[in-house]
């Protein structure tokens, strides 16, 4: 079997679309699966990553207008940002198009505005609202950060009016609260 | 288990079908996708950012309570077949192997946390510097939630996470920013396919913002009507949300499965039992078998067992099947390598003997039952 792609390559990854209707398999080599933004692991696929990439490359900076994205003047301002790279890791933008992958955490700051355009075509959105994390504090006790998320829980469960959910973890919260008063160190 | 000696079950706990409906839904995953400050991701990390981010794991397994007494296996430490064998585990993903065009083995510093009592698992250096993973059986997604959730809160204490106030955990590949979460369920989907309404159903769960994958064994190929269903967002929505999200579709497509199961029984009654039988009788016999034919015939097997056609039959040594017959842990059981004749008259061999001790159906006995008086 050759990759369905470039008809050469060995199919590693196998792309199940529907297509009018109809189940297809793709099979596509290692090469073409990375350019098609495809991972070993669950991507999902009707999900060309690539295309989007193409997108943006075609774009300018956020809000400023891309109606005309041949124009000498927008074609140099999308030169430009090609050439903008990250502090930490010097990937460049283009360097990102062709990969679809970052190279630090650093370069989500560096590439924010790029990126913000690029989330909302992949997610439908551009801000996290879930879990908000906060950095290590090294005097906050395991049963402290135990109990805050069973709060979290327990938070979720009353909202979803999920009383059976709610009563078990006001349960399990009383239990740590009670074999810990006041926080153990 | 020779391999894992210190883990649960060698990491299998999620196939005893013990969750629930567990006859449709072989397991449940939900996996975040972490990195930590400071490093660069997968690609461009360099050898020592790596080590770093491995042995910073290390260290974090002496105090994160939920991967005390992790045994952490360096995959370049293992040999091709033992890494092969977790990865069919689906203990670690095949880019954690590194077996691609220009490499033959893992990257350094790549490994695995395998805690010894609970099915998580914690990859470190693939393309995310962590991959969490909570693995369990059947439908059962709010435990591998809270579970997954539990060791976050705790790593993420130990080891200082790359968060961003607008897109959330930061990852390698902008597909999985924000949340960082991937849950996926793996039905056994065969009278969707059989009555060809499957086509729709998938259709209809891509517009709900899943998305499916055929995916097991060898690739990720759609064999023995298995599909892997999966949220394709990971930003905007709250990890709950999408969790919740995922359990609704999931139990709605466990229905229509129902549903198509019941039309088959009552359409074509005699042309499924028999088609179920022989499937039956073709494991049970067999002296060889490739991966591919085993697992077409598996899926009439299953298919049999959660519609008691086969009396008797439990889902847990099906399981095991599938786990068992491929081919990592054929020859990790040969203890040697096998042609590929060897390797699928092994297949038969386990099969067969499964079959005739835990698979074993009642009234196996008798070769000329006389057709079974309609129930229904
Ligand atoms: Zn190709
Ligand atoms: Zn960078």
């Amino acid at each position: 079997m050759v990759c369905d792609n470039c008809g050469a390559g060995d199919p590693v990854i196998h792309l199940t679309q529907i297509v009018d209707n109809e189940m297809r398999t793709l099979h596509l080599c290692e090469r073409c699966a990375a350019e098609k933004g495809v991972e070993g692991t669950a991507v999902p696929e009707n999900f060309p990553l690539a295309d989007f990439l193409a997108q943006m490359s075609s774009q300018s900076e956020e809000g400023s207008g891309s109606q005309n994205p041949g124009h000498s003047e927008s074609e140099r301002a999308r030169r430009s940002a090609d050439s903008d790279s990250c502090p930490y890791c010097q990937l460049t933008l283009k360097e990102f198009r062709k990969s679809g992958r970052m190279g630090c955490p650093e370069c989500w700051s560096a590439f924010e505005g790029h990126m913000r355009g690029l989330l909302r075509r992949i997610h439908g959105s551009q801000q996290h609202v879930g879990k908000v994390y906060l950095s290590p504090d090294p005097s906050t006790s395991e049963m402290k950060r135990r109990v805050s998320a069973l709060r979290r829980k327990l938070q979720r469960a009353v909202e979803l009016e999920d009383f059976e959910r709610a009563a078990e973890l006001r349960d399990q919260i009383q239990e740590l609260e009670v074999a810990s008063p006041g926080g153990r160190p | 288990m020779t391999d894992l000696p210190n883990v649960d079950q060698g990491g299998l706990s999620w196939l005893d079908a013990s969750g629930e409906h567990s006859d449709i839904v072989l397991s449940t995953r939900i996996r975040l996708a972490r990195n930590l400050q400071g490093h660069a991701f997968g690609a461009r990390a360099r050898v020592n950012d790596r080590a770093t981010v491995l042995e910073r794991v290390r260290k974090a397994t002496e105090t994160v309570p939920h991967l005390r007494r992790a045994e952490i296996r360096e995959l370049s430490d293992l040999s091709a077949n033992g890494r092969r064998v977790l990865m069919e585990r689906r203990l670690v993903s095949r880019d954690l192997l590194g077996e691609t065009e220009e490499s033959t083995g893992p990257l350094s510093s790549s490994g695995v946390a395998l805690p010894p009592d609970v099915p998580l698992s914690v990859m470190i250096n693939e393309e995310d510097h962590l991959r969490l993973q909570a693995l369990n059986s059947g439908l059962n997604l709010r435990a591998a939630w809270d579970l997954v959730d539990l060791l976050d809160e705790e790593l993420g204490q130990e080891l200082p996470y790359a968060y961003h106030h607008e897109f959330g955990f930061l990852t390698s590949c902008p597909t999985n920013v924000g949340t960082g979460l991937r849950a996926s369920v793996l039905l056994h989907l065969p009278a969707l396919v059989l009555t060809k309404e499957i086509g729709k159903v998938l259709q209809g769960l891509s517009q709900m913002g899943l998305t499916f994958r055929g995916l097991y064994g060898e690739g990720s190929e759609v064999v023995g009507n298995f599909f892997q269903l999966s949220n394709q967002t990971t930003l905007g929505k709250s990890e709950e949300d999408l969790v919740d999200h995922l359990d609704r579709m999931v139990r709605q497509v466990i229905q229509y499965e129902s549903q198509a199961r019941s039309v088959l029984m009552r359409d074509a009654s005699a042309v499924t039992e028999d088609k179920i039988w022989r499937a039956y009788g073709l494991l049970r016999y067999a002296r060889s078998l490739s991966f591919e034919e085993l697992m077409n015939l598996l899926s009439g097997v299953r298919l049999g067992a959660g519609l008691k056609l086969l009396p008797g039959l439990r889902v847990y040594p099906l399981n095991k099947i599938m786990i068992f017959t491929q081919p990592a842990h054929l020859e990790d059981a040969a203890g040697r390598e096998l042609s590929p004749a060897e390797e699928d008259a092994h297949r038969a061999a386990y099969v067969r003997s499964i079959l005739s001790t835990e698979g074993r159906i009642f009234n196996d006995e008798g070769s000329d039952d006389a057709p079974t008086e309609s129930t229904g």
